[in-house]
């Protein structure tokens, strides 16, 4: 990793933190207030490729886990990441990792169809399938039971998704890090 | 703008060096899942309450840093009363509970700066599989102080688009603020390098 990409991953855990300070807001279509911390997963993946999205969300864990209060709705320490929600918080850095290197293979075909497609695999499909598990084992639920209860998010989920491929395609065009990194130069 | 949620106090717990306690909470957490009779959990979970009270940190952060989990854990009884029995629910919530109040308390006694340097010892031994732990502590530092910059930077950007009745809407107030922050990473990295940083430097070479 050169300077640049140790910038581009401190910063973009410092918007991820900036992104949960933010009150959550309630979209009109869709009665459940969102917030846009997983949204910043998805970007942080998107925009920085595989191995720097996964680290900015790695950092920004770490600062949770030490007890910076940047959490969505202003909470910190080790006690969410040990909590029910755990699982989904734990799966983030993996998701921005996988959204990356999906991104990264289908750069040269990326537009909104795919980039959200992306983003609803690792970012919806892959963090569920981490946290719904943890939350049925750590409060010894049924698998079932805790998926029903995760759903009523998925609508907010989608939306995000959205809004995570629109960022990503702009991006590509209007300020594009991830063919920089293609060239041997860079690592 | 100060990031953080340590209270100082004179207290002993303070005074417990942050690694005890680090891995104090690893061992409860094993522990909590481990206990052969659950009844223990409640002269623990007395305890975390002792010592949160020995601590002497302050109810209305506690409040407000359980308030969102402690809705789930409702449910989550609820759940268990329902469907399979109570006493289940009443051991996953005491287990919870334990969990939950011994991480606050080791939260609001340790210092971050504390915190980060038994990260950095703990990640040490990582090095041989290529993580560099100078590395990490500038990414963390950088990190930490670009948070309330780019918090300023974020409510600018809102006041702008709001006098444009665009306040709402997410799309308006990501893009500018992720472009800025790509901005101002360029001119950071320029800064660094400037300085004549080498990320890949070894200690030995000072």
């Amino acid at each position: 990793m050169n300077t640049r990409d140790m910038v581009y991953v401190a910063l973009f855990a410092a918007v991820v933190a900036v992104l949960g300070l933010f009150p959550p807001i309630v979209l009109p279509v869709v009665a459940v207030p969102i917030t846009a911390q997983s949204l910043g997963v998805m970007v942080a993946g998107s925009v920085l490729g595989a191995r720097r999205g996964g680290l900015a969300i790695l950092l920004f864990l770490i600062l949770v886990a030490v007890g910076v209060p940047i959490l969505a709705g202003g909470r910190g320490g080790f006690g969410v990441l040990l909590g029910p929600g755990g699982g989904f918080l734990l799966s983030w850095p993996i998701a921005a990792f996988l959204i990356g290197l999906m991104v990264e293979r289908n750069w040269r075909r990326l537009n909104i169809v795919v980039a959200f497609l992306i983003n609803v695999i690792g970012g919806i499909l892959f963090v569920y399938a981490c946290g719904v598990p943890w939350v049925a084992v750590f409060a010894e639920i049924g698998l079932g039971k805790a998926l029903i209860g995760s759903l009523g998010f998925i609508p907010g989920d989608l939306v995000k998704a959205a809004i995570a491929a629109l960022v990503a395609v702009t991006l590509k065009r209007a300020y594009p890090i991830i063919e920089v990194r293609q060239s041997p130069a860079a690592e | 703008m100060t990031l953080g949620l340590y209270v100082h106090r004179e207290t002993p717990i303070h005074r417990v060096p942050a690694a005890v306690k680090v891995l104090t909470l690893v061992a409860a957490g094993v522990g909590v899942f481990l206990v052969p009779n659950p009844l223990w959990l409640v002269p623990a979970l007395a305890a975390v309450v002792g010592l949160m009270v020995l601590a002497r940190v302050p109810l209305g952060e506690t409040l407000r840093q359980l308030r969102p989990v402690a809705v789930l854990i409702v449910v989550i009884f609820l759940v268990h009363g329902w469907f399979t029995s109570w006493t289940l629910g009443f051991l996953v919530v005491l287990r919870f509970a334990v969990l939950l109040l011994l991480a606050l308390l080791v939260t609001f006694t340790t210092r971050i700066s504390e915190m980060i340097e038994v990260l950095e010892r703990g990640f040490r031994p990582l090095a041989v599989f290529g993580v560099n732990p100078e590395k990490l502590s500038l990414m963390l530092s950088l990190t930490l102080r670009f948070i309330p910059l780019l918090f300023e930077k974020f409510q600018e950007i809102r006041e702008a688009q709001r006098a444009r009745g665009l306040d709402r809407n997410i799309l308006a107030l990501l893009m500018p603020l992720l472009i800025k922050t790509l901005k101002m990473a360029g001119d950071l990295t320029d800064a660094i390098d400037a300085r004549g940083y080498d990320p890949d430097r070894k200690p030995t070479d000072r």
